[in-house]
């Protein structure tokens, strides 16, 4: 019973869920088994072009010159393209939500100007009459280049001799801006506490140096867009977006058109995971829509998603962390390089602020640097940043305990981050849930299952992402028939439409399936920030909590002229609306609200400025092969804090895929550059993710304690479980073979040398 | 260029008749001339089994077979495994599991997946495994994948029993 619209922001406490919690088969679903989903490949509009992208052979280059003239003259061939066809770039930063963008530097990545920075950079490009003809342009068009030295690896491109990528980068070394060109774009520092204090008042100090490769996102869907620039100046663009509203503003931004000149239709996307935020094909497409006068439609290859789009950086690091006898964990010093790619602004603040985001630490200090390489400027890989930190923290935490002689679990337990512990960056956690998780994982059949046998070990990592709020919007309108279309403007990449419809749902007392969830378009709905930051089901599910409260509200008026009573003597309980005896169902009062009177339509828009704060441990058991260096895992458990996990299904279906991605990217996955800065394995057949066959099932359990800033308790769950494989399985490594492995990928060459050499 | 050639095909059950040019894929075929986009192009080199078609009664990659070869063969796609208007019961589990994020592999897995069930309708987890091991899945770690298969499994058995 409810008689007034509680605040949003807090936590209700409510156990007694009718739809939240249960495992209803998602609106979508349909669609997606029958092959009907309309994904940006499978669009297609009258008298549409196909386009292509000339890329860089060379990793570093100066553009002497571009002859299309030849191309232009083929036959079939519409519109030829390259950088001169841009409007002048301005060296400004635009904010896109999660993070902002330089958009000289945007621009130069979409298509170079005078300067190739990476193989696979794009160059220029050709609309024709059909994709073959467009490919066949390529051929044709003649550029001439200066070949420079090129640099891939993030330390030799710090070195004062390393060849610059660009001359107008400067150090902004926590504020004071560089002399000279150089490749460390930023350098920054975090501290707490004093360290050499910390340092000098432990009775162990371990220090380990940590390299990690450039691994790929690795979604199966390549990047596509479909453009139609239209004679009144309009641009519709039909895209592979986390982001409608972001992809419109970059590429508004980069064409120097109003974005409301932009629309931005997301179809069904095929994986993103922070790779499908900043924009490749869209603005290319465009231009050539504009130079053609023609729908275009420009889809990558898969040697070109991995050459031309955002990997995941790259790292050194060097991490030192000391304790107490009697474990307690009390200073940790960290000396982090991430390369950022071709251009600044990789992930190196939030791998700062997560390195030592697990752990209770009176002192710690922090050094990030971002760093220019040639390859393809780095994106978002889900908790961008975080998992190359854990890796290095989860190992040495370790070999602490080990070296106490303490059961794993109970030294990070002993120093695990709780409510009010302040991190290294000076954040203050509010209720978290990380001991719980812990708790969890030391009750769980796997922890308390026997390991036995040669060559087999166990191993246990944890891991941390903030989880962000930002903005979102829906809209919603109660049919005559009792059902609600919901519209929102989050980009649905796993499962979403219905994890927001669900707590729209249990707010309003219907089913689930009750509502029509509809991700729409950027002119249909309110502003929404990106599919990203697991921030979706918390942010636009408060947004959808809102909503179906202001639907509530209007119900209620309706039903109070209907018994002509005040609003407030109408009672809500489970979607049913009483007064003195009378009473209604959802549907009936839908039905007659729909007759009579203004139709019922509500909305929300929410920008929660508050992170969710999301902690996962990870236990694996390894076989390690010692003629073959090859790893098995046996067996696999991902413990989480959901907050409350709105589908169960979904919640675990983001742990197991996480935590599959973390163990191809511990393993096996890695972008192989040869000496020259040619990447070799730019195919999923040698770039080698993980198939079936290499992982067993994944076991899950979900932890709920409620996050105080959402009515029902919501964290986001995405990001936490890609960061404990790396250092899980690296001890259970340890634990099979005596060997610290301190390098990813732990493939097996590397391993296998470094048992033979013991 | 060379000249487009007439191409006929059995494609879910009805005869097809295509022009297509001698370099085109099935899988670009079916996509663009057909209109049957629901094979996906993940890769177009036969890595990702996105494409995956049944051709002659074998799961293939599309991306990997000229439009030309199916002169005469018998193609099935993902758009053919519901029947009359209902979704088959790999379909089904697939959904009551949540065997799917993103979708994108889902159609290759279900061609795959149907022709292992009709194939070895009592295959182990392991068999599951190593026949699903030409599809790429990056969202879902496969658990629930594998075990919508199996559920898919119990439920043919219990139709069968009763």
């Amino acid at each position: 019973m409810s008689t007034e619209t509680p605040k949003a922001e807090v936590y209700l406490g409510k156990t007694d869920y009718k739809v939240i919690g249960t495992r209803p088969i998602r609106h979508d679903g349909a669609d997606k088994v029958t092959g009907k989903a309309i994904y940006t490949a499978d669009f297609k509009l009258p008298g549409m072009l196909h386009g292509a992208i000339l890329r860089s052979p060379h990793p570093h280059a100066n553009i002497k010159s571009i002859d299309t003239s030849a191309a232009e003259a083929m036959d079939g061939v519409m519109a030829v393209i390259t950088a001169a066809d841009m409007p002048g770039l301005k060296d400004k930063n635009a904010s896109l939500g999660e993070g902002s963008v330089n958009l000289l530097d945007l621009g130069s990545n979409v298509l170079a100007h005078g300067k190739v920075l990476y193989r696979g950079h794009a160059v220029a490009a050709v609309a024709a009459k059909s994709v073959h003809i467009a490919q066949e342009a390529l051929k044709h068009i003649v550029v001439e280049y200066e070949e420079l030295p090129a640099v891939t690896w993030v330390l030799d491109a710090m070195k004062d001799d390393a060849p610059i990528l660009l001359d107008r980068v400067r150090t902004d070394d926590m504020g004071e801006m560089s002399e000279s060109p150089t490749n460390i774009s930023k350098h920054i520092r975090f501290e707490k506490g004093n360290i050499e204090d910390g340092f000098s008042q432990c009775d162990i100090v371990i220090e380990k140096e940590f390299r990690t490769e450039t691994v790929h996102q690795g979604y199966i869907e390549p990047h596509a867009s479909v453009a139609s620039w239209n004679e009144d100046g309009h641009l519709k663009i039909w895209t592979a977006t986390q982001g409608s509203f972001t992809a419109r503003q970059q590429t508004a931004e980069l064409l120097e058109l109003p974005v409301s000149k932009v629309t931005v239709t997301p179809c069904e996307i095929g994986g993103g995971f922070g790779g499908k935020i900043a924009v490749y094909t869209q603005p290319v497409a465009a231009m050539l829509s504009q130079k053609s006068g023609r729908p275009v439609k420009v889809t990558m290859q898969r040697n070109e998603v991995f050459e031309g789009t955002g990997p995941t950086p790259g790292s050194y690091m060097k991490v030192k962390i000391g304790a107490t006898n009697d474990g307690k964990l009390v200073a940790g010093e960290a000396w982090l390089a991430y390369d950022a790619g071709a251009f600044p602004g990789g992930v190196i603040g939030p791998g700062c602020m997560c390195v030592f985001s697990c752990y209770e630490f009176e002192h710690a200090k922090v050094d990030g640097y971002d760093v220019l390489v040639n390859k393809p400027k780095t994106q978002a890989y889900r908790a961008p940043g975080s998992t190359h930190v854990a890796f290095a923290v989860e190992t040495i935490v370790d070999e602490i305990a080990e070296k106490l002689e303490m059961d794993p679990i109970d030294f990070r337990l002993q120093n695990a981050a709780k409510e009010g512990t302040v991190r290294v960056d000076g954040l203050k956690y509010p209720r978290i849930g990380l001991i719980e998780t812990l708790e969890a994982l030391k009750n769980s059949d796997h922890y308390q299952s026997k390991l036995e046998g040669p060559n087999k070990g166990r191993g246990l990592g944890c891991g941390f992402w903030f989880n962000i709020g930002l903005k979102s919007s829906v809209t919603a309108t109660v049919n005559s028939d009792g059902m609600v279309s919901l519209i929102e403007g989050s980009t649905d990449i796993g499962g979403t439409r219905t994890s927001i419809a669900m707590q729209f749902a249990e707010t309003l007392g219907i089913p689930a399936e009750d509502v029509i969830p509809k991700v729409a378009d950027t002119d249909s709905i309110g502003y929404t920030d990106v599919t990203g930051g697991s921030r979706v089901t918390f942010s636009t599910g408060l947004a959808a909590y809102k909503c179906a409260l202001d639907i509530q509200d209007q119900l209620r008026a309706r039903a109070a002229d209907l018994w002509e009573c005040e609003p407030e003597n109408v009672t809500i309980e489970e979607g049913v609306y009483s007064h003195n005896g009378d009473s209604m169902t959802f549907k009936e009062l839908a039905d007659k609200a729909c007759k009579v009177g203004d139709p019922v339509a509500g909305s929300a828009t929410v920008s929660p400025d508050c992170f969710t704060n999301g902690f996962a441990a990870h236990l694996a058991d390894v076989e390690v092969d010692p003629e073959t260096g090859k790893v098995t895992i046996l067996r696999y458990t991902a413990v989480q804090d959901a907050g409350k996990a709105i589908h169960p299904s979904y919640v675990e279906g983001q742990m197991q895929g996480g935590a599959v991605q973390g163990i191809g990217w511990t393993l096996n996955e890695e972008y192989f550059y040869d000496d020259k800065g040619t990447m070799k394995n730019a195919s999923f057949l040698d770039y080698r993710m993980p198939t079936c066959l290499d992982v067993p099932m994944i076991e899950t359990i979900i932890v709920e304690v409620p996050n105080p800033d959402h009515p029902y308790g919501v964290r986001g769950v995405g990001e936490p479980p890609i960061c404990p494989p790396p250092g899980a399985i690296a001890n259970a490594i340890y634990h099979a073979t005596g060997q610290r492995m301190t390098e990813l990928p732990i493939s097996p060459p590397k391993l296998w040398k470094a048992i033979s050499e013991k | 260029m060379a000249k487009k050639q007439v191409v006929t095909s059995n494609i879910n059950g009805e005869e097809v008749e295509f022009l297509c040019k001698p370099q085109q894929s099935l899988l670009e075929v079916l996509r663009d001339e057909l209109d049957l986009t629901g094979a996906k192009e993940g890769c177009n080199n036969g890595n990702c089994g996105a494409c995956t078609v049944m051709l002659d009664g074998h799961p293939v990659n599309s991306c990997l077979v000229l439009a030309v070869e199916a002169e005469g063969a018998e193609i099935t796609t993902v758009e053919s495994i519901s029947q009359g208007g209902e979704l088959h019961p790999l379909q089904q589990c697939f959904l009551e599991d949540a065997a799917l994020q993103c979708g994108i592999c889902t159609p290759g897995f279900l061609v795959a997946a149907k022709a292992l069930l009709e194939k070895n309708p009592d295959a182990t987890e392991h068999e599951i495994r190593f026949n699903l091991a030409n599809n790429l899945c990056r969202c879902t770690g496969y658990d629930k994948i594998v075990k919508a298969v199996q559920d898919c499994q119990t439920r043919t058995k219990e139709a069968v029993s009763q």
